[in-house]
């Protein structure tokens, strides 16, 4: 079942008198790919966090479906389907590809069940097939420390796909990387996409063209347009902000 | 098993320690034996090298412990040896009650600390500990609920770091200075002593000594297989994440407060074990078991000897304690500085402790 709307409305986010969003509202449909763009600060990395239950809104509701996630612990969030790949890849250096994959494949994540665990054929191949569609498979037993960055952006994109989440945040996926695996990312992003929902941060506008998808901008915390690309390049609000003042 | 398909073989390196191991734990089993010899036989080991080497066997257990929470889930503990001597008092608690009317006051039940300070009645905490069954359970579950309620309390508002260091070292700090008054009922400054037997048998027999000893040899054994059997789970892999980067695990969907508080119990109740094993060997616990710098030493053997390793620890609780006895006996002032300077040393040159040069390629 991967049917569940993302929905914020009138959220808002206080650090210190600052509001890093700001009476934010958005609808994310089932299946929907999204692209969120805006300057530095505009609120895009706050949004993800108050998202995935790392960041608690001031005000507004946040709800994935039926469920309120701003009463919700990040890990319970994650397990509700909600994956999130961050700006700065962060995979598990100590362990090899094979085991970040493993750690991130769906299955009871308890201590107890944690430690009965033993690797079984499906879960294996399932793991094999990720390690292949990422393009990692003669790097299977390297630990994930000795990897490129691109690689790094890459493993961390398969986890989420072991997670198999409804609903795929993906924080600036293309930061540093060169014009050959920004390129692969985005067929990578493209493709894994399918069903899903995911809500893409960029800087790069570009790439954001490259997806294809409907945009949002964000300013200063709050939603400032919305549309295709086109659309939005052509709003004089969002080049006054990109270009202006 | 963590063993991938592209994991590569055992190097001739791993091989080899393993070998050293096994031949150390028979070199270890020996020693009892080897003590019964006559005196001027060429392989007699004397009676203080056995004692000796049994406190040591029960540092590697509590060194094992620290290993665990520490070099697996990243958990500087920094009380330990608080866990160690409490569950070094509960088996005092039990072979006090052993001694009987053979007590200096000759009173049937109470111990002669109680009878002194006017007690006309067994507290209730006392109550059961002639049961030595009741006696190791409570020996390892006392330290295990201090670790959860700590734990819980650390792990839930995401203290991590040092100042869960802080803590733990506050907490040992803390029982030390409870455990020197009279009033709790424990013996205060001069805790528990002169105990006469167990299990049926004199203390003072060369055959509970070496029994004694095997008790500790064997537990060591089984903890060393339980922390391996955990840390080679995916349990294991988790803590390592944990470890290297806690807030990714909780967006994978992990319970971090629920695996650190599994790990830190059983370090706590392992910690509590060796020290159970400890005082029936020592003759001896009082509250000096709880000094903070009991503690720190103890995550000094896993620093020196390689954390993260589980062998490391164990080696690194041997060789600290032998060049502790050598020195304490040739250079009494000198050994704090040395201490010191061996964890300086370790952290510049061998980060990755005496284990690191022989596992190049270990996490």
């Amino acid at each position: 079942m991967k049917g569940n709307q993302l929905y914020l409305d009138g959220v808002t986010v206080m650090f210190d008198g600052f509001r890093a969003l700001n009476n934010l509202s958005i609808i994310v449909e089932p299946g929907e790919m999204r692209a969120v763009i805006g300057p530095n600060g505009a609120g895009k990395t706050t949004m993800m966090d108050v998202i995935t239950g790392k960041t608690r809104p001031t005000k507004g509701t946040v709800r994935f479906g039926d469920h309120d996630l701003t009463r919700m612990d990040e890990a319970a969030i994650a397990n509700l389907g909600i994956g999130r790949k961050f700006q700065k890849p962060t995979v598990f250096d100590a362990l090899t590809v094979f085991e970040n994959l493993e750690l991130a494949l769906k299955a009871p994540r308890g201590p107890f069940a944690c430690l009965r665990w033993a690797l079984g054929g499906a879960a294996r191949s399932r793991i094999e097939q990720v390690q292949d569609e990422i393009g990692l498979t003669a790097r299977a037993g390297d630990r994930a420390a000795i990897l490129s960055h691109g690689q790094r952006q890459w493993l961390e994109i398969g986890m989420l796909l072991m997670q198999d989440p409804q609903l795929l945040l993906v924080d600036e996926p293309v930061a540093g990387m060169t014009d050959q695996e920004t390129e692969h990312t985005a067929a990578l992003l493209r493709r894994i996409a399918g069903e899903r929902s995911v809500v893409v941060v960029e800087h790069d506008l570009e790439f954001v063209r490259a997806l294809g998808q409907k945009v949002t901008v964000l300013h200063e915390g709050t939603m400032l347009s919305e549309g295709a690309i086109d659309h939005v390049q052509n709003d004089p609000r969002v080049i006054e902000v990109y270009l202006g003042r | 098993m963590s063993a991938t398909l592209a994991d590569p073989a055992p190097s001739r390196l791993r091989l080899g320690l393993r070998a050293a191991t096994i031949a150390v734990v028979i070199a270890l089993a020996a020693m009892p034996l080897l003590n019964r010899l006559p005196v001027d036989s060429a392989f007699h080991v004397s009676d203080f090298l056995v004692s000796i080497t049994g406190k040591w066997i029960c540092y590697a257990i509590l060194a094992l412990a620290i290993d665990l929470a520490w070099g697996y889930a990243g958990l500087l503990s920094l009380g330990h040896g608080a866990f160690f001597a409490l569950g070094g008092y509960a088996i005092g608690m039990h072979l006090m009650r052993l001694i009987g009317p053979r007590g200096s006051y000759g009173h049937p039940v109470l111990p002669d600390f109680m009878v002194f300070l006017g007690y006309t009645e067994l507290p209730f905490f006392w109550w059961g500990f002639q049961s030595f069954p009741y006696a190791l359970f409570m020996a390892l579950f006392i330290p295990g609920l201090l670790a959860g309620i700590v734990g819980f309390l650390a792990f839930r508002s995401r203290i991590t770091g040092v100042y869960f260091s802080i803590i733990t070292q506050a907490m040992t700090y803390a029982l030390m200075l409870a455990f020197f008054r009279n009033d709790m009922g424990l013996g205060g400054n001069n805790g528990f002593t002169d105990f006469k037997e167990l299990l049926g048998q004199p203390l003072n027999t060369a055959l509970a000594r070496s029994s004694l000893f095997y008790a500790a040899l064997l537990s060591l054994v089984g903890v060393y297989f339980l922390c391996a059997y955990i840390t080679r789970s995916k349990l294991g892999r988790v803590l390592i994440a944990i470890r290297d980067a806690e807030s990714r695990v909780r967006f994978l969907g992990y319970s971090v407060t629920q695996a650190k508080l599994f790990v830190f119990v059983l370090s706590g109740m392992i910690a509590g074990l060796a020290g159970a094993l400890y005082v029936p060997l020592v003759g001896i616990i009082n509250p000096g078991e709880f000094a903070p710098t009991n503690s720190i030493e103890a995550v000094i053997w896993v620093a020196v000897g390689g954390r993260g390793t589980l062998i490391g620890a164990a080696l690194g609780a041997f060789s600290v304690n032998a060049i502790k006895t050598w020195l304490t006996s040739v250079a009494p002032d000198l050994w704090l500085f040395a201490l010191g300077g061996l964890f300086v040393a370790v952290t510049l040159l061998l980060p990755r402790g005496l284990l690191g040069l022989v596992r190049k390629g270990d996490r």
